[in-house]
C-alpha cells in the first residue's frame, strides 16, 4: 500500500499529490463505495477538502465549483435563484460530491426530459496521470473548441485523471410538478403504455417504471395548467391511475431516486437498457431475487441484487448488456458486455500513460 | 481565382496506392482526373481550396473500412466529406491524400419509435432523419441552418449546433452510439441504443473530433417527440442593445424557449433581398423567440413572454398566427448566410461564444471593430446561447481583402475569449480557427489533447491539419501537407 497523500485543498495540491503517489484513486464522499475502492497497492486521494463554488452568476445559468463540493451545497445555491441541475444527480442527500457525480456518470429520473449529466457539463479541470493540471471545455453554454474531454470524464471512474473543478449549465426550476401514477396488471401492459407515452406530445419530466406494473409520469409547469393537463394525461396513460401533487408528489420522486439497498450485503448496480430489452431482463432479474426499477423512460435499470456481483455480471453478459457496480464485491466496477474497449484503452494510454490510476 | 497546384508526375507511392484503390473501387466510384476532383476541392469555407490525390465514393461500411485500411497501409492521409458545408474548412482535402465522399452511404437503417432512436449512415442528410421519423411524431432535434443538405456524419464530426440548442443542446446531446473505423482500420462500437451508458463517455468524446479519430460509419441518434404546438414571436428594435437586453429579461423569467435569435440591420436587409420574409422595415434589430411544447404549458408561458417583450422597448411585435407564418419568420433567419451573398460577393462567418450577460457589450465591440477596420459586419446569432455569427463581408477580387477580413475575424475571436467565451460554438476549429485554439487553451491543455490524438492516430493520417497547428508535438502527417498549406504552395485562395 502506498502512503496516503494528504487531503489536498487546491488543484495545485492535487497535482503534486498525484505526482508524489505512484498508484492512487480519487475519492469524494464515498457514497458510491465500489467506485472509489482502491485496488491492492493503490492509495486513496481524498478530495473532500477541495471544496467551494468558484463562480456562479445566476443570469448566466452556469456555475463552476471545485470537485469536492457537496452536490447539496450546489443545489441550495441554485435553488435560491430558482435554478437546478435537472438530471437529479443521485445520492446528493447522502453527501455526494460534484466530482464523484461526474466520475460515476450517474443521473436520476430527471434525465428523461433534458438529458443526463453528460449533457450539462461544460468544462473540466483535471490532473492527468502524469500530474499535469489541465483544462478542457469552457464556461459558456455552447462550445465546440477542442476535444470534448468534459464528456470523456463523465463516467471515467477516477481512472483517466482526477477531476478538480467543473463547470455546468443549469436550468430554471419548474414552477410546480404533478404526477400521474398508473397501475397496470403486468410488465407488458406497463411497457405498452410507456411506448405510447414516449412518442406522445405530453411534456413529460419523469417516467419511471416499477415492477410489476407501476408507471409514474411527471409533468411540470405553472400549476394553473394542471387542471387541463392532468385529466388529459391520465386518460392517455390508461391503467388504474391516480394524481399526486404538492408535498406528496415531491416525496414520491425522492423515493424514486436510486438508493442503496438497506441490507449491506446486497449489490447496487446501474444497467443501461432499452425499453425493448426490459421485459426479458425483468424476468431474469425477478427470478434471481433482485429488486429493480426502470428509470428515465426505460433507459436504465437500477438493480438491487442479492449478491454475489459476479452472477449479475454473467447474466448481463449473456444478454449483451453492460453494468456498473456501485456497491458490491467484484473485480472491476464495469461488468457485463462493455463496448468500445479498444478505443477506451487508447484513451487511457493517453490520459494516464504510466498507469497511475487503476485500469478499467 | 483558383490557381491549380503545378502539375507534377505522381510519386511512385501514390501510383501504387491508386492501383490498390482500383482493386477495391469500380472506376465510376474512384475519381482522379482534375475535372472529377474539382467539385471536392473546397467546402463551406470557400477561401481554401486543395485538390486531393483521388476521391472514392463508398456505398457500404465495408468499403469505408477498406479505404481507410489502404490509406493506413500506404501511409496516405485521408479526409471524409459529407456535403461539404463545413464553415471552418473541416472537410477541405489534403494534397496527396484521399477524399472519402460519404454521400452515397445515406441510408436510414431503422427508426424505432419505442426506443425513440434512428440508426443512420453518415451520408444521411440531417432533415431526412426528421422526415423518416415524422410518421411516428418524432424528429431529430439538432437543426443547423444547412440541414436540408448537410449530413449527419459531418454534424457529428463537428458537433453541429443550430437555432434550437438552447433547449435541446448540440449534436452530441443527440448521439447515443457510433460505429467508427479508427485511423488504423480497427472498427469500434461506442455507446449503443440506450440513453445511458457506463464507463467513460466514449460517444461523447468521439463527437466533435473533427475527423481526427477516423471515419464514423453508423450512428444511433436520439429522436424526440414533436412538440404539440409552437408559439413564435418576432420583435423589432431601434437599437440592437435593446434586443440583447430583451433576451436577458426572457431568460430571467425562468421560461425556457426553444430558440432565441437576433439579426441586425445588415442581416435583415440581406434576408429581405433574398427570401422576402417580410420582416419589419427599417428595424435595426429583430428578435425571434419561439416556445414549444404542450399546448396548455406553452400558452401559459407565452402570456408571460408577451409581457416581457412588450416591456422591452420593441418598436413592433408580431406573432406567427399560422404554421406558414412561423416558417416565414424562420426562413429569413435560416437563409441569412446565403442571403448575405446578395449584399457582398464574399464573406467569412465566425461563431464565437460570449457569456449571455455580455452579449450587448460584445455587439458594441464588434461594431467598433467593424468601423475601425472599415469592413462591414452583419450579425445573426443564437442569442439564447450567446453564440455570435458575425458575417464579415469582403470582396475577394480586391487584393488583400480576404487577409483584412481574416484580421478582423481574429480580433472578434479574441474579443470572445476576453469576455470569457469560446472561439467556436458549433462550427468547429477546422482549418480556419486552429491558430486561435492556443489562445483559448494553454500548452498543457493542448498537450493532453494532442497526446489523445496521437494515441488514436499515431501516424496522423485522419484529416490532418485540422484543429491543431502543426508543431513539434503534433503527429507527423503521412506525406506532404505537414507544412502550412500555403507555404507548401499546395493551396491558393480566391
Amino acid at each position: 500500500m502506498s502512503a496516503a497523500p494528504n487531503s489536498p485543498r487546491t488543484p495545485q495540491e492535487v497535482a503534486s499529490a498525484v505526482r508524489d503517489t505512484p498508484h492512487l484513486i480519487p475519492a469524494g464522499a464515498g457514497t458510491k463505495p465500489r467506485l472509489s475502492q482502491p485496488p491492492p497497492g493503490f492509495a486513496v486521494l481524498d478530495l473532500r477538502g477541495l471544496t467551494g463554488i468558484v463562480a456562479y452568476e445566476p443570469g448566466e445559468y452556469t456555475f463552476t465549483a471545485l470537485a469536492g463540493t457537496p452536490l447539496s451545497e450546489i443545489a441550495s445555491a441554485l435553488a435560491r435563484n430558482g435554478q437546478h441541475l435537472p438530471f437529479d444527480p443521485p445520492f446528493a442527500d447522502s453527501g455526494a460530491t460534484l466530482g464523484g457525480a461526474i466520475a460515476s456518470g450517474l443521473s436520476g429520473p430527471g434525465r428523461y426530459r433534458y438529458g443526463g449529466l453528460r449533457d450539462f457539463i461544460l468544462g473540466v479541470r483535471y490532473v492527468t496521470g502524469l500530474g499535469e493540471l489541465a483544462l478542457a471545455g469552457g464556461r459558456v453554454v455552447k462550445n465546440a473548441a477542442g476535444f470534448d474531454l468534459p464528456k470523456l470524464f463523465t463516467g471515467s471512474l477516477g481512472r483517466l485523471g482526477v477531476i478538480v473543478e467543473a463547470s455546468f449549465k443549469v436550468f430554471p426550476q419548474q414552477w410546480a410538478h404533478a404526477t400521474v401514477v398508473a397501475q397496470f396488471p403486468d410488465m407488458p401492459a406497463a411497457l405498452e403504455a410507456m411506448a405510447r407515452l414516449v412518442t406522445s406530445p405530453f411534456d413529460i419530466e419523469g417516467l419511471e417504471l416499477e415492477p410489476p406494473g407501476t408507471l409514474s409520469v411527471r409533468i411540470g409547469g405553472s400549476a394553473e395548467t394542471f387542471a387541463e393537463r392532468l385529466p388529459r394525461l391520465e386518460g392517455f396513460v390508461g391503467g388504474r391511475a391516480r394524481r399526486v401533487t404538492g408535498g406528496e408528489e415531491e416525496e414520491l420522486w425522492r423515493g424514486l431516486a436510486p438508493r442503496m439497498p438497506e441490507t449491506p450485503s446486497r449489490v447496487l448496480a446501474k444497467v443501461p437498457v432499452t425499453p425493448r430489452a426490459i421485459a426479458e431482463l425483468d424476468r431474469d432479474l425477478g427470478a434471481a431475487g433482485a429488486a429493480r426499477r426502470y428509470s428515465a423512460g426505460g433507459s436504465v435499470a437500477w438493480v438491487d441484487w442479492p449478491a454475489p456481483a459476479g452472477e449479475l455480471a454473467g447474466l448481463l453478459a449473456a444478454r449483451g448488456l453492460a453494468g456498473l457496480v456501485i456497491r458490491g464485491d467484484c473485480q472491476t466496477p464495469l461488468i457485463g458486455r462493455t463496448r468500445g474497449d479498444l478505443f477506451r484503452s487508447r484513451v487511457k494510454a493517453a490520459m494516464d500513460p504510466a498507469g497511475r490510476f487503476p485500469d478499467f | 481565382m483558383t490557381r491549380a497546384a503545378p502539375p507534377a508526375p505522381l510519386p511512385a507511392a501514390s501510383r501504387e496506392f491508386l492501383s490498390a484503390l482500383e482493386g477495391t473501387f469500380p472506376r465510376a466510384r474512384l475519381l482522379s482526373s482534375p475535372a472529377e476532383l474539382a467539385p471536392f476541392e473546397s467546402d463551406g469555407l470557400t477561401a481554401f481550396r486543395v485538390s486531393p490525390l483521388a476521391v472514392v465514393i463508398p456505398i457500404s461500411k465495408d468499403e469505408v473500412v477498406a479505404a481507410v485500411r489502404l490509406c493506413h497501409r500506404h501511409r496516405i492521409p485521408f479526409v471524409a466529406r459529407g456535403s461539404g458545408t463545413s464553415l471552418s474548412g473541416g472537410s477541405v482535402p489534403v494534397a496527396g491524400g484521399l477524399l472519402i465522399a460519404m454521400n452515397r452511404l445515406d441510408r436510414i437503417l431503422k427508426v424505432d419509435p419505442v426506443q425513440r432512436i434512428a440508426i443512420v449512415e453518415p451520408g444521411a442528410v440531417n432533415s431526412a432523419v426528421s422526415r423518416a421519423a415524422a410518421p411516428h411524431r418524432l424528429y431529430y432535434a439538432p437543426d443547423p441552418s444547412s440541414q436540408p443538405i448537410c449530413t449527419i456524419g459531418g454534424n457529428v464530426a463537428f458537433n453541429a449546433g443550430g437555432a434550437h440548442c438552447l433547449k435541446h443542446g448540440m449534436t452530441s446531446n443527440h448521439v447515443l452510439g457510433i460505429t467508427a473505423v479508427l485511423p488504423d482500420g480497427e472498427l469500434v462500437e461506442l455507446g449503443g441504443e440506450s440513453l445511458e451508458s457506463v464507463g467513460p463517455d466514449l460517444t461523447g468524446v468521439y463527437t466533435g473530433n473533427e475527423g481526427l479519430f477516423g471515419v464514423a460509419v453508423e450512428f444511433v441518434l436520439r429522436l424526440v417527440p414533436m412538440p404539440e404546438t409552437y408559439r413564435t414571436i418576432l420583435a423589432a428594435y431601434e437599437r440592437i442593445e435593446d434586443a440583447g437586453s430583451a433576451v436577458a429579461s426572457v431568460v430571467a423569467t425562468g421560461i425556457l424557449p426553444g430558440a432565441m435569435e437576433i439579426m441586425d440591420r445588415l442581416a435583415l436587409e440581406a434576408a429581405e433581398a433574398a427570401v422576402h420574409p417580410g420582416y419589419p422595415k427599417d428595424a435595426n434589430a429583430v428578435l425571434l423567440v419561439e416556445l414549444e411544447g404542450e399546448k396548455a404549458g406553452v400558452e401559459s408561458d407565452f402570456a408571460r413572454l408577451g409581457e416581457v417583450i412588450r416591456a422591452s422597448g420593441a418598436r413592433e411585435v408580431r406573432i406567427a398566427r399560422t404554421p406558414e407564418e412561423r416558417m416565414l419568420f424562420w426562413k429569413g433567419r435560416k437563409s441569412a448566410f446565403s442571403a448575405v451573398g446578395r449584399i457582398s460577393p464574399d464573406f467569412l462567418v465566425q461563431d464565437g461564444v460570449v457569456p449571455r450577460s455580455r452579449l450587448s457589450e460584445a455587439l458594441g465591440e464588434i461594431e467598433k471593430l467593424s468601423r475601425s477596420h472599415g469592413i462591414r459586419v452583419a450579425n445573426v446569432f443564437h442569442a439564447g446561447d450567446g453564440n455570435l455569427h458575425p458575417l464579415i463581408l469582403y470582396d475577394g477580387r480586391e487584393p488583400g481583402a480576404l487577409d483584412r477580413a481574416e484580421v478582423l475575424a481574429g480580433e472578434i475571436l479574441r474579443l470572445c475569449l476576453r469576455l470569457g467565451g469560446s472561439i467556436t460554438g458549433e462550427h468547429g476549429v477546422g482549418l480556419e480557427k486552429k491558430a486561435y485554439l492556443p489562445e483559448m487553451f494553454g500548452e498543457t491543455d493542448l498537450g493532453v489533447m494532442r497526446r489523445l490524438h496521437r494515441a488514436i492516430d499515431p501516424l496522423g493520417l485522419s484529416n490532418p491539419g485540422k484543429m491543431f497547428v502543426a508543431g513539434a508535438s503534433a503527429p507527423v502527417p503521412g506525406q506532404r501537407g505537414a507544412h502550412p498549406l500555403e507555404k507548401a504552395g499546395l493551396i491558393s485562395r480566391e
